[in-house]
């Protein structure tokens, strides 16, 4: 079993002062207070479109890791990205989809498909060079390092539930201080 | 009776190429395929990010904005109304310099945009206005020659601009 917060916790451990983390809906309100950090890019718009800015982000800074934590709805409504980033092979891309089988910030309604849809599958068959599903904390951690030494773009499909509930701070994911916050960090030194 | 001009779409090319812009994220559309996308695709100055959908672009290029990064969308009007949402929360909520170049599928060669006899053409500028996106029309050879300048206009002030292709741009 994995809980969403806990297994955000343990990616903290690996993600690097200087990589772009974009996330979306619950996993991005855990994770602003999990990870609070300038180079969290917040402000995807919304219907599913946070891969789409990690491969723009990815594309147009190589030299950093881009992490995304996308959600399964998320990724239902923009599925073709999946061969968008298979055919752009960005290296420094890695997509981490949070399969909770609901749209949670929405009143937790299932997504079609539930839990049933494999999405390291389906990324595997758009081009993803590496692609993982994990239904255990204890195995993601063990094989964390791995996967993050392998050239992207990366796929991990995290089958969660729920852990604790960090507050939706929308005012703050959509201000232009949160956008600002970021550009100043990406750009400097 | 004045025979028709078309743009260039060398001058178009060069006209990104003046202003910056690396990256083209495109979806083919007729009216372009010709005269740009394919001696863009073929060119070694740009890069061709080939998307599922328009508004994966509107993503890509507004996030690539943020270090200065310049890119533009180029697709078809039905890509256009399919991504104004995008359009709506990225580049005008979020005031991020999103260039889109849109083909005009269906319009007829002489008449502005708002004549069209096409429904899905004709609404396009009505569109644009309701949303108060900033769009400028390519359709005589020398609307071409204001791409760079509007471009640069996009990103000083963080703002989206759409170039709506008229004719078909000859090769």
């Amino acid at each position: 079993m994995m809980l969403r917060d806990e297994t955000l916790m343990a990616l903290g451990e690996v993600i690097e002062e200087g990589d772009i983390v974009v996330a979306v809906y619950q996993s991005l309100f855990d994770w602003m207070e999990i990870k609070p950090r300038d180079l969290n890019y917040v402000a995807t718009g919304a219907m599913g479109q946070a891969s789409s800015h990690g491969l723009g982000l990815a594309l147009a800074n190589p030299e950093r890791k881009v992490f995304v934590f996308d959600g399964d709805g998320s990724l239902l409504m923009n599925l073709g990205t999946l061969a968008t980033i298979g055919e752009a092979a960005s290296e420094n891309l890695y997509h981490l989809v949070f399969a909770n089988g609901t749209y949670e910030v929405n009143g937790g309604h299932p997504v079609p498909g539930g839990k049933n849809i494999d999405f390291a599958s389906i990324a595997t068959a758009c081009g993803y060079p590496h692609s993982f599903r994990f239904s255990s904390l204890r195995k993601m951690q063990g094989m964390l390092a791995e996967i993050i030494s392998c050239k992207g773009p990366v796929f991990m499909a995290l089958d969660i539930e729920p852990g604790k509930k960090y507050p939706w701070k929308y005012d703050y994911i959509h201000s232009s201080e949160a956008r600002d916050r970021f550009r100043r960090a990406l750009n400097q030194g | 009776m004045k025979s028709l001009e078309y743009p260039s779409g060398k001058q178009i090319i060069k006209q990104l190429q003046m202003a910056g812009v690396r990256f083209v994220v495109s979806l083919p559309d007729i009216v372009t395929s010709s005269g740009l996308l394919w001696p863009i695709a073929r060119n070694s100055d740009f890069e061709l990010i080939r998307v599922c959908k328009e508004d994966e672009g509107v993503s890509i290029c507004a996030a690539m904005s943020y270090n200065g990064t310049r890119a533009v969308l180029l697709m078809q009007q039905t890509g256009l109304m399919d991504s104004l949402n995008s359009i709506r929360a990225i580049a005008m909520d979020y005031q991020l310099p999103v260039v889109m170049m849109v083909g005009l599928q269906g319009k007829e060669p002489e008449p502005e945009p708002e004549q069209s006899s096409v429904y899905g053409v004709r609404i396009i500028p009505s569109v644009l206005e309701a949303m108060s996106v900033s769009y400028s029309l390519i359709q005589e050879p020398s609307d071409a020659l204001t791409i760079q300048d509007r471009i640069g206009s996009c990103y000083a002030d963080s703002k989206p601009h759409v170039f709506l292709i008229g004719r078909t741009p000859i090769e």
